[in-house]
């Protein structure tokens, strides 16, 4: 068996594109607007919530028989909120600048829909292994549409990317401006739904 | 006095919670479809939002801000690292214990929010402005104002983007862009609108 048709292969990239879960599942964009202004808290942001959806799949999937079906959302809230406190104190120790423009979007994680959701429909009924693929998969599906956002917004709303000046200065001289409503709110809901359409019309084809 | 009335007035408009934070989305893209469950959904995020405000800045003040401890002996204890998961319990006991209140005494507004109210739980924008109050510093009044303020203001996106849906029904879009693509950028127009409110000062 090939690489590419086995099981895993198909867990892990099929949130990417075919079952997206922001542009697909609208799931978890309250987190991917706020924190796209700048490619790096997109960056960051997108690490810390691969790593809570993988890790909290493996370890409700690994407690799957054991958690008593009736309180099962207290116990998976209850996993998920002691991930995003590790992640949290991480960042705040190795990372603090980012971690003080994250502000408390970080925490958010723990109400992200994505990370319950993916643990209530798959890690409760699936295996460990795959499981732990399925997170990962998941967030790199919701990492690809927030880089992508961010991309957009800060070369068009600074001409900057990862805070390097991109869009060479001369360009300004011939009255090239910065598209200011890309920093602002309405160019993230702007920008999302422009790149949902783009995903739309390319996986039709 | 002036300070709340800029504060309630921020949270409702300038920094309204849905448009200018993104919190509560999904909640918004999925219930918006009618107004009626619209509304519904809003009055009980409002509802929600004044009485889970107010007690979290209790237990942050009483319990986990640095130093808060020193009437158990132990001031110097700061477990402030403990706020998510302990917000996110105070949230899930407030919402059941809501709902059994209003089981009890008013049957009517429980069959009217019917299976709203549990949803709320996992309602971005209540554990969102509880985390914006500590991190903002409110007082007890504010932190009061600031969550029936940002309900207020989440309840009218929510409301203003039903009838929206409900006018665009007979909209002629692409194809790519339907659903979820121009529900976002209806959602950008309209908070453009709201950021014109930003030039109020009092």
């Amino acid at each position: 068996m090939k690489l590419t048709h086995s099981k895993s292969f198909k867990i892990l990239t099929e949130p990417l594109l075919a079952n997206n879960p922001i542009s697909n599942q609208i799931l978890g964009i309250c987190s991917a607007l706020a924190v796209t202004v700048q490619l790096k808290t997109a960056i960051v942001m997108s690490l810390a919530l691969t790593c809570v959806v993988s890790f909290s799949n493996l370890s409700i999937s690994l407690l799957r028989n054991l958690i008593p079906k009736n309180i099962r959302i207290i116990v998976e809230v209850a996993i998920i909120a002691t991930l995003v406190i590790l992640i949290d104190q991480i960042l705040r120790a190795f990372l603090y600048d980012i971690s003080k423009q994250l502000s408390i979007f970080v925490g958010l994680i723990i109400t992200n829909c994505i990370v319950l959701g993916r643990a209530e429909t798959y890690a409760m009924v699936n295996p460990p292994g795959y499981s732990f693929l399925d997170g990962v998969g998941n967030g790199l599906g919701y990492s690809s549409v927030l880089i992508g956002v961010a991309f957009l917004r800060e070369l068009l709303g600074s001409g900057k990317l990862l805070g390097i000046q991109v869009i060479p200065l001369s360009v300004y001289e011939f009255g090239y401006r910065d598209n200011g409503l890309m920093l602002l709110a309405p160019g993230a809901f702007i920008a999302i739904g422009l790149f949902a359409w783009l995903q739309n019309t390319w996986k039709k084809k | 006095m002036e300070n709340l009335i800029s504060i309630a007035l921020d949270s409702v408009f300038v920094g309204n919670i849905l448009l200018a934070y993104f919190l509560g989305m999904c909640s918004f893209l999925a219930v918006s479809k009618t107004m009626r469950t619209a509304a519904g959904l809003g009055f009980a995020v409002v509802f929600v939002l004044s009485i889970t405000a107010p007690v979290n800045w209790l237990v942050y003040r009483g319990l986990l801000a640095p130093g808060a401890l020193a009437w158990a002996g132990l001031p110097g204890l700061d477990l402030s690292f403990l706020k998510f998961i302990l917000f996110i319990a105070v949230i899930a006991g407030m919402v059941q214990g809501v709902e059994m209140i209003i089981d009890r005494y008013s049957p009517a507004l429980y069959t009217a929010l019917g299976v709203f109210l549990p949803l709320i739980t996992v309602n971005c924008a209540i554990l969102g402005a509880s985390l914006f109050m500590v991190e903002r510093e409110y007082t007890f009044i504010e932190s009061v104002v600031f969550g029936i303020g940002s309900g207020t203001g989440w309840m009218l996106a929510i409301v203003s983007m039903a009838a929206i849906r409900h006018k665009l029904r007979y909209a002629d879009i692409p194809e790519g862009l339907q659903g979820f693509g121009i529900n976002m950028i209806v959602t950008g127009l309209m908070a453009m609108a709201f950021m014109l409110f930003s030039g109020i000062t009092l």
